[in-house]
C-alpha cells in the first residue's frame, strides 16, 4: 500500500517533465522503477568500502594500544 | 568513538550524493542528457582532490615554520591521497568525454593540464623515495610541494580560463550554474565534495597511523 503511495507520489513529481521531452532522458527506468536497482549496487559497493576501512581503522586502534 | 564523528559524517554525505545524485532531478540538456548526474561524482573527485592537496600544502608550510617531522608525515600521506582522487578523476573525465566530446581524451587544456598535474605530483612521491635522510627529505620535499601546488593552481585553475577549453565555465563556455538556476544540483553537489574530502581525510588518517606504527617497530 505505502509503495503504491509512494509510487503515485513520485508519477505526480513526475507529470511537469512530461511537457519537455525533446530531450531523451532515462524516464523509462524511472518509471519502472528500475533506477532504484542502480542507487542500490552503488550503496552497498559504498558501504562495503567504508565496513573496510572501519575494520582497518578498528585495527589500528588495537595496535596503537598494544605499542604504548 | 571519540574523534569518530567526521568520518561518519563523510560516510553520510557520500550515501546522500549517492542517492541523490542518482534520483533528484537534473536539468534536461542535449548531449549531456542523464550525464550530468556525474558533475556529483566525477567533478566532486577534482574538488576534493585539490581540498587534500590545499591541506598538504598547508602541513608542509608548517614544517618548513616548525621543523616537526610529524607535520612532513602528514603532508605526504595528505598527498598521495589526493593523487588517488586526481587519478579518480581523470579516468572518470575520460569516461565521460568519449560519451560526449566524442573522444576518450580530447585536446583541451584542462585535461592536458590535469595530466601534467598529476606527473608533478607523482614525481613529488618519486623525489621522497630517492631521499635517504629523513630531515633533508622533508625540507626538499615540502618546499617541492609548495611549487607543485602553485602549478596545480596554474594548469588546473588559470590556464584553462585563459584560453580555450570544453569544460564549462571555462575559455567562455558557460558554468553549470548558468543552466541551473534553481540551485538543485548544488544541493547535492556541495554535500558530495565535502563527503569525499572527509572520505580522503579518513584514509589520510588511516595511512598516518599506519606510517607512526611501522616506523615505531624500526626503533
Amino acid at each position: 500500500m505505502i509503495r503504491r503511495i509512494l509510487a503515485a507520489f513520485l508519477l505526480l513529481l513526475s507529470l511537469p517533465t512530461f511537457a519537455q521531452d525533446q530531450v531523451p532522458m532515462a524516464d523509462l527506468m524511472r518509471s519502472s522503477g528500475k533506477i532504484y536497482v542502480v542507487v542500490g549496487v552503488l550503496v552497498i559497493i559504498f558501504v562495503g568500502i567504508v565496513v573496510y576501512l572501519w575494520s582497518l581503522d578498528k585495527r589500528l586502534t588495537k595496535m596503537e594500544k598494544q605499542s604504548k | 568513538m571519540k574523534g569518530m564523528w567526521w568520518k561518519i559524517l563523510g560516510v553520510f554525505l557520500v550515501l546522500y550524493a549517492i542517492v541523490g545524485g542518482l534520483l533528484i532531478e537534473v536539468p534536461r540538456l542535449p548531449i549531456l542528457n542523464e550525464t550530468i548526474r556525474n558533475l556529483y561524482f566525477h567533478v566532486t573527485m577534482w574538488f576534493s582532490m585539490i581540498i587534500l592537496l590545499t591541506a598538504s600544502l598547508v602541513h608542509s608550510i608548517q614544517y618548513l615554520s616548525s621543523g616537526s617531522l610529524e607535520r612532513d608525515t602528514r603532508a605526504t600521506e595528505t598527498a598521495s591521497v589526493g593523487i588517488l582522487l586526481g587519478l579518480l578523476g581523470v579516468i572518470t573525465g575520460s569516461l565521460w568525454a568519449k560519451f560526449t566530446w566524442g573522444a576518450y581524451w580530447v585536446n583541451d587544456p584542462k585535461l592536458n593540464g590535469a595530466a601534467i598535474t598529476i606527473l608533478i605530483y607523482l614525481a613529488y612521491n618519486i623525489l621522497r623515495g630517492s631521499l635517504e635522510d629523513p630531515k633533508k627529505r622533508a625540507r626538499i620535499s615540502a618546499v617541492y610541494n609548495i611549487f607543485a601546488y602553485v602549478l596545480l593552481i596554474v594548469f588546473l585553475i588559470i590556464l584553462p580560463r585563459v584560453t580555450d577549453s570544453l569544460h564549462p565555465g571555462n575559455g567562455g563556455n558557460p558554468a553549470f550554474s548558468t543552466y541551473d538556476l534553481d540551485n538543485n544540483m548544488r544541493l547535492v553537489f556541495y554535500p558530495a565534495i565535502i563527503g569525499w574530502s572527509l572520505i580522503g581525510f579518513w584514509m589520510v588518517n588511516l595511512r598516518r597511523r599506519l606510517f607512526l606504527l611501522e616506523s615505531k617497530d624500526d626503533d
